[in-house]
């Protein structure tokens, strides 16, 4: 193994594609190394039944960085966001609740539960918008650090604070209350109807062992709001052909730049020297040398399976140790032969060109999560639903459709123990499926095919350590200055020349592709070759 | 008043938005819904339908036709092979552009040209002197463009020719089902499609049965704000937009040449004369005043020209076409205007189509646009960059 490399990115996931395409178009020697066949990570699409095409695992494309794709030039290589229509809520013997991209239908739908719902949504919209502006320059730089001395630091963060309360006092009050409570309770504060907090709510639990009545998840609600106004413009969508085109867009993009890329090349451990990462060996023996390395796999998987207890210090290792995973959801993926109506027989399906919710109330999202505190999968669970196929018709044969169901709650730790997961795949496949049948009658007949993932699927397939989709919680004290450990926030790790560039790290999961970025550019700002 | 096109009962009946405008004296769909971005992602991702019979259409046949045509429009037509259509425009005796379109070859001495304008007249005037017939066949043709990545699959479910020998910017005779139609593979939104053109009395056979080809392939039936915004994208000038035509204009300045709307590509100088063809020999040796450029806007600049009045940064979801002033790198000299313009959701970036003094046309200029944020004029740079903006290779696939 002559070559050495200038940087080695161990992962092929978004993230880890995006960082080596930056440090590629930087004109440096770069090697990306991925296990599975297939690039993309989480981020994959796969043709699993024939004709179909699943988005495995990530099935939207949350708030993907506008930059990256004019950086990169990504819409030259393929890739293509679908917004979001729709946000629909369906109920049992109802038409539910669909929220449409036009106000006024929107207002039209909600006051059939509630009139001032209805007027205070759009109120609702504009305050949140206001926040997420204020919190969007967060994501798209790294954390300042408000314990450390580093003067930069200390600026960074009085610059954040002197923009806080440069919006006013009642700002900065909601601010605070948006931090601290649950998302159920930040939206009682506005609304009274049932059927329009609960779909809400969930955008805070989303990948968290938490229900919609813990503390600390309203912060989450922003996300939501952010893609109004980061200059993508309503960039919830479905990527065309698969959450995994992104991913081959990326590659693309990287390759063009002079990267290499191999799958089927799963690493075996990163090789320390002296304190000094300066290569890794792969599991077929061969070994890569580089003058850094970069990981875009979890923290987890990178200090304690990779570099190993013995190059690092104790009191860093407890601290991963106790960073939490705590995966708990699943996918269940469906090949159907017609679209399934969800309350509403309207042929043209516009209501389903979005995102589809089975969270019809407060108190069904908190029995869900009642079932998996004591370790076992809900039996009606909250569904994020969606049909990439009715506005991409490349995921599907003609008239077929693809239906992509995220499942949660789904514990990784189950009572009887993690490892009894795949003999509970199937019941916890007949749960969603009988929940979908619920809400749509003449589902389960439409069903040619069904894919069914449990967060141990999620760990030995894709190693995302205890099924978290996220490379660990995004809870309030796992983020921004705290992710994956504190003082270690800036893509930087205890080992010299180990690199973190996945969501294990600020600003974390969802294909945004922001780690990857901010990954590089610290790397090629400190310019080691 | 606005007339209804043959498609009207159609699209009238699913125009929920009521939203329509008025085209060539037509009734034109805005946009179906209130919002019109599906429409326009249909486009880019599936296939989208739209009614573009108000395009005015010639056909011009007899011995001479070609000759006829050579001697009008920029173009070589005597080289146009049958089957193939080729886009250009015309001018008057001094070379400034009267219109743009394309002219099609259906058989040795059979063509059709469209235009923006009415341009019987024009033709009318040159045919002295030739064996040649000019009809006017815009009221007699219906015609939908069917644009879009799966519009291949479309089409060639529903007709009998096999569209894989059917090239880009060539056309064929075929049936659909029992309805005769010419389809050609052209549009004017830079991505794979096609137009297909048919008897009047056959126009709602010929949407049934496009509707009920796509029906697999989520065809979405589109308006023009859609349209708008992929021609931008692919860089496409609009006549009475982006240059206006020379009998509209009042004074001088305002006429346009070829070569000054990025049209010289379409100008063959070396055969017999044509009209205009002296006034462009010459300024094709001395140069042009000015040229038609693609800008893109500096993002950053623009995001924070926002954030100085606390807001996020806002782009309309539809295209522009209100003239602004473009500024030289410094921002102090006025240097010519950008015409027309649009965000791109597929490229994240805000483009337009500028007319600049040609020695600002070079691509990597940085100019300065002129914005408004928060009611206040501003300026933002400006880089010059080559069109298309978007060419997918499925183009001309």
């Amino acid at each position: 193994m002559g070559i050495k490399y200038d940087d080695i990115i161990i992962g092929g996931g978004h993230n880890g594609l995006t960082c080596a395409a930056y440090l590629a178009r930087a004109g440096r020697k770069v090697l990306v190394l991925e296990k599975r066949h297939v690039l993309g990570g989480a981020a994959v699409t796969e043709e699993v039944f024939p004709g179909f095409k699943f988005s495995v695992c990530s099935y939207v494309v949350s708030l993907f960085r506008p930059h990256i794709i004019r950086d990169l030039d990504l819409a030259r290589f393929g890739m293509q966001i679908i917004p979001l229509e729709t946000a629909h809520s369906p109920l049992p013997g109802d038409k539910g609740l669909c929220r449409w991209s036009d106000a006024d239908k929107t207002r039209e739908e909600i006051s059939r539960f509630s009139q001032c719902d209805a007027e205070l949504y759009p109120q609702f919209g504009v305050e949140m918008g206001r926040m997420a502006h204020f919190v969007k320059e967060i994501i798209d730089s790294p954390a300042p650090d408000p314990a450390s001395l580093n003067p930069l630091e200390i600026l960074k963060t009085l610059k954040l604070g002197r923009r806080l309360l440069s919006r006013g006092r009642d700002f900065a009050w909601l601010h605070s209350k948006l931090l601290t409570m649950s998302s159920a309770d930040f939206l009682d504060m506005w609304f009274e109807s049932d059927v329009l907090k609960a779909p809400m709510s969930v955008s805070g639990i989303i990948g968290t062992y938490l229900g919609v009545r813990s503390p600390g998840t309203a912060y989450v609600l922003l996300h939501h709001y952010m893609g109004e106004i980061d200059g993508a413009f309503r960039s919830w969508g479905f990527s065309k052909g698969g959450t995994g085109q992104i991913s081959v867009a990326i590659a693309d993009a990287a390759r063009h730049f002079g990267a290499e890329i191999k799958t089927s090349a799963g690493v075996f451990n990163i090789i320390v020297r002296n304190g000094k990462a300066c290569g890794v060996a792969l599991e077929n023996g061969d070994e890569y040398y580089g003058s850094n390395i970069i990981s875009g796999v979890d923290p987890h998987r990178t200090f304690i399976k990779l570099v190993g207890e013995e190059h690092l210090d104790s009191s860093f290792v407890s601290q991963i140790k106790r960073y939490k995973f705590r995966g708990s959801s699943g996918k269940v993926n469906f090949a159907v032969d017609r679209v399934p109506h969800f309350g509403r027989p309207d042929p043209s399906y516009k209501h389903l060109r979005g995102d589809i919710a089975i969270s019809p109330s407060i108190e069904y999202l908190e029995r869900a999560y009642d079932q998996a505190k004591y370790g076992e999968f809900s039996r009606r669970p909250y569904l994020n639903i969606v049909i990439p196929s009715l506005v991409d018709p490349t995921v599907a044969p003609p008239g077929k459709h693809v239906v992509s169901a995220f499942v949660q709650y789904a514990p990784y730790k189950i009572k009887e123990g993690a490892e009894h997961w795949p003999d509970k795949r199937e019941e916890f496949g007949d749960a969603v499926t009988d929940t979908i049948e619920e809400f749509s009658p003449g589902f389960k007949e439409s069903i040619l095919y069904r894919q069914v993932l449990t967060p141990w699927d999620l760990e030995h397939e894709f190693g995302l350590t205890e099924g978290n989709i996220f490379h660990g919680e995004l809870s309030l004290e796992q983020l921004l200055f705290l992710r994956p450990a504190p003082g270690w926030a800036h893509y930087k790790t205890p080992v010299k020349r180990l690199w973190m560039c996945a969501s294990g790290t600020h600003p974390g999961g969802g294909v945004m592709g922001a780690p990857g970025y901010l990954a590089a550019t610290s790397i090629l700002k400190e310019g080691l070759l | 008043m606005p007339r209804p096109t043959p498609f009207h009962k159609r699209t009238s009946e699913l125009c929920t938005s009521m939203l329509w405008k008025e085209w060539a004296g037509y009734y034109a769909v805005r946009s179906f819904d209130t919002c019109h971005e599906p429409e326009y992602y249909a486009f880019r991702h599936s296939a989208g339908l739209i009614d573009v019979t108000p395009l005015y259409k010639y056909e011009v046949y007899g011995p001479d036709a070609a000759r006829f045509l050579s001697r009008i429009v920029v173009r070589n037509i005597e080289k146009l092979k049958v089957g193939r259509v080729t886009y250009c425009c015309w001018c008057d005796g001094n070379g400034k552009i009267i219109d743009d379109g394309t002219v099609s070859r259906l058989d040795d001495d059979y063509f059709r040209l469209t235009a923006a304008l009415p341009t019987y007249y024009w033709l009318k005037r040159f045919q002295s002197g030739y064996d040649v017939t000019v009809e006017d066949s815009s009221e007699r043709l219906a015609v939908l463009s069917l644009q879009g990545p799966y519009s291949r699959d479309i089409l060639d479910s529903a007709v009998d020719a096999d569209l894989r020998q059917l090239k880009f910017f060539g056309v064929l005779r075929t049936k659909l089902g029992s309805i005769d139609a010419w389809v050609s593979r052209t549009g004017y939104t830079g991505d794979l499609g096609y137009e297909i053109w048919v008897e009047r009395d056959q126009a709602l056979k010929l949407w049934d049965s496009l509707i009920e080809a796509g029906r697999p392939y989520q065809l979405m039936p589109c308006g023009l704000d859609a349209m708008d915004v992929t021609r931008v994208e692919a860089g496409f000038i609009l006549n009475g937009v982006d240059y206006y035509s020379a009998p509209t204009c009042i004074i001088e300045a305002r006429k346009s040449t070829p070569y000054e709307v990025g049209l010289g590509w379409t100008v063959n100088l070396k055969r017999g004369p044509f009209n205009g063809h002296k006034a462009l020999r010459e300024e094709k040796q001395n140069g042009s005043r000015w040229a038609l450029v693609g800008l893109v806007l500096d993002w950053d600049e623009y995001e924070a020209l926002f954030e100085a009045h606390g807001l996020p940064p806002h782009v309309n979801s539809a295209a522009w076409r209100t003239a602004v002033p473009v500024y030289d790198p410094d921002g102090e000299v006025q240097i010519g205007q950008a015409t027309s313009g649009a965000w791109s959701p597929l490229l994240k970036k805000n483009l337009a189509l500028a007319s600049v003094y040609s020695e600002y046309s070079a691509a990597g200029t940085e100019l300065q646009m002129e914005v408004t944020v928060e009611f206040s004029r501003r300026t933002v740079t400006a880089v010059v960059t080559e069109t298309p903006f978007f060419n997918p290779e499925r183009k001309r696939a």
